[in-house]
């Protein structure tokens, strides 16, 4: 290959520079010691870390938001592995409408998704808010669920699951100790992609909130609209070291060639 | 028998998905088509009677649709050279556009109301430079809006391109120009037509996005509103149910109309046709 284009490289750079710039001015200015948000901040301190611990809400929502996370990972990994089995192993007749009825909560958007949850869970079905949003979060999950695990499931050979069984393994020792083991980076990744998209949700979240019920996100944005300080940077970089956490998990896992495959 | 199985496998999945997510919808919808129990357009009607939805409407479809085309025009160029360039640089390039691509919108948008406010980095380095006298009022403006949804997206469309892109061999781009064509004569006859599915799939993804987003609109839009904030507003604030649920339906009919569309342009697009 020929020597790359200078001016492509420089394009490049700035794009770089536009999309990571903002989150490098978050760092910075959350170190910053006034009471607003200056850049480049004259002073630096760590309150506004500690003022994190000390407003209310913040630390009961952040439990609630990794509450909801977790046991919405599990609803949607209970429906979702059979799910991605089922449409990995079988041919069968509609395969091809029900993988997409499967991804389909991706194409939904947000807000209506969550409208529809408040007004005919909550309001009609009669849940609690709580569950409502336990809900609303298993279904946004399922599509990074199954789309993950069915991609790892479709590198696997199923002979060998044949040949398990015809040895007299049991149908269900024969998913636990061959078919999972052999998907588990997959099955991982799967579980951190949807539990990002989840810990980070705002449009399900915020119609399901309710008396001592609302997540990290919400509580977040709530505290944006009223107050211009730098506690909101503090926390923004807390979650930024922990979606780094958990990217470099994934790139251990899948290698992040996974993400340009879609 | 193995039939049976595969959608015994596939039945939890169907029954809560229909019971918490097409049950619910169907019936947002169907209610807006109702009446004092008769089937009446009446709201519809009115909605589009309302010179403000109208407006609000217009304003989200403008918004959308810059947004994706900066998008386009940014990622292609960045895009083409990612996926040329090996070994290292390549994976922290890449890992730099998913970097953003998960990490909150929350996060993001509160960058650049750092950034674009009225006291904020902007103003002041343009008014440190005497380039202007008074603060430019960017925050809570559409350009506001746009520049934060195009930073949302951006990295989604350029990973989409890189993974097209990332199939096309060098030889064919060798090849070109060994016949004479010049670099970007090359890019615009060879890569070009060869990404336009890929750049299709993207753009959905991008519009769509935007279209439906709430966070950004909401943190940067001010008064500036889009239909998702609105329809937000009208069943938190207002409490009026009616009036949202017809903005969901209308939210609803659009994104399916464009995801519609724009998979029917692919596929034809396409040449072998099926895998749109």
């Amino acid at each position: 290959m020929k020597q790359s284009n200078p001016v492509l490289a420089i394009f490049t750079i700035l794009t770089f520079i536009f999309l990571l710039g903002p989150l490098a001015i978050i760092m910075v200015t959350s170190f910053g010691a006034d009471s607003y948000l200056s850049f480049p901040p004259k002073s630096l301190s760590l309150h506004w870390y500690q003022h994190i611990f000390e407003t209310e809400g913040f630390l009961s929502t952040f439990k609630t938001s990794i509450i909801v996370s977790i046991a919405g990972n599990l609803i949607a990994l209970l429906i979702g592995l059979p799910a991605a089995y089922g449409l990995s192993r079988y041919q069968f007749w509609g395969k091809k409408f029900l993988n997409s009825f499967f991804i389909s909560p991706l194409l939904i958007p947000g807000i209506v998704l969550g409208f529809a949850l408040l007004k005919y869970v909550i309001v009609n079905y009669q849940f609690s808010i709580y569950t409502g949003l336990l809900i609303g979060h298993s279904i946004i999950m399922l599509p990074f669920i199954i789309r993950v695990i069915a991609s790892s499931l479709a590198n696997f050979d199923f002979s060998i699951e044949e040949a398990a069984i015809s040895l007299g393994a049991s149908r269900l020792a024969t998913f636990f100790k061959i078919v999972l083991p052999n998907i588990r980076s997959g099955l991982i990744a799967a579980i951190v992609l949807a539990f990002l998209e989840s810990f980070n949700n705002v449009d399900i979240s915020i119609f399901m909130t309710g008396p001592g019920v609302s997540t990290l996100p919400i509580q977040m944005l709530q505290y944006v609209q009223n107050y211009f300080d730098p506690t909101i940077a503090a926390i923004s970089v807390l979650m930024m070291l922990l979606t780094a956490a958990l990217m470099y998990f994934i790139e251990r896992l899948l290698g992040l060639s996974y993400f340009t495959k879609n | 028998m193995k039939k049976n199985k595969a959608y015994l496998f596939l039945l939890p999945g169907l029954v809560f998905l229909l019971l918490f997510m097409i049950v619910p919808i169907i019936l947002t919808i169907s209610s807006t088509f109702k009446d004092q129990g008769q089937i009446s357009f009446n709201g519809y009607i009115e909605f589009f009677k309302n010179k403000y939805f109208i407006q609000v409407l217009m304003n989200t479809l403008k918004v959308s649709l810059m947004t994706t085309l900066l998008c386009i025009v940014i990622s292609l160029p960045v895009s083409y050279y990612i996926s040329r360039i090996h070994g290292r640089m390549k994976s922290v390039l890449i890992a730099l556009s998913v970097f953003p691509l998960l990490t909150s919108a929350i996060v993001r948008s509160f960058s650049w109301m750092i950034i674009l406010g009225k006291n904020g980095l902007l103003n002041e380095i343009l008014m440190n430079m005497h380039v202007i006298r008074e603060p430019l009022n960017v925050l809570y403006t559409p350009t506001s809006m746009i520049i934060g949804l195009v930073h949302l997206f951006l990295p989604l469309m350029i990973i989409s391109l890189v993974g097209v892109m990332e199939n096309i061999s060098d030889d064919l781009v060798q090849a070109a120009e060994s016949l004479g064509a010049s670099r970007f004569v090359a890019f615009r006859k060879i890569i070009f037509p060869l990404c336009v599915p890929g750049l299709i799939v993207g753009s959905i993804l991008v519009f769509v996005g935007s279209l439906t987003a709430y966070t950004t609109p909401a943190l940067l839009g001010g008064k500036q509103q889009v239909i998702s904030v609105y329809l937000y507003q009208n069943a938190m604030t207002l409490n009026d149910w009616h009036a949202a649920s017809i903005v969901a339906t209308i939210m609803v009919a659009v994104t399916f109309v464009i995801v519609g569309l724009m998979n029917l342009t692919a596929s034809k697009l396409n040449p072998r046709g099926e895998n749109s």
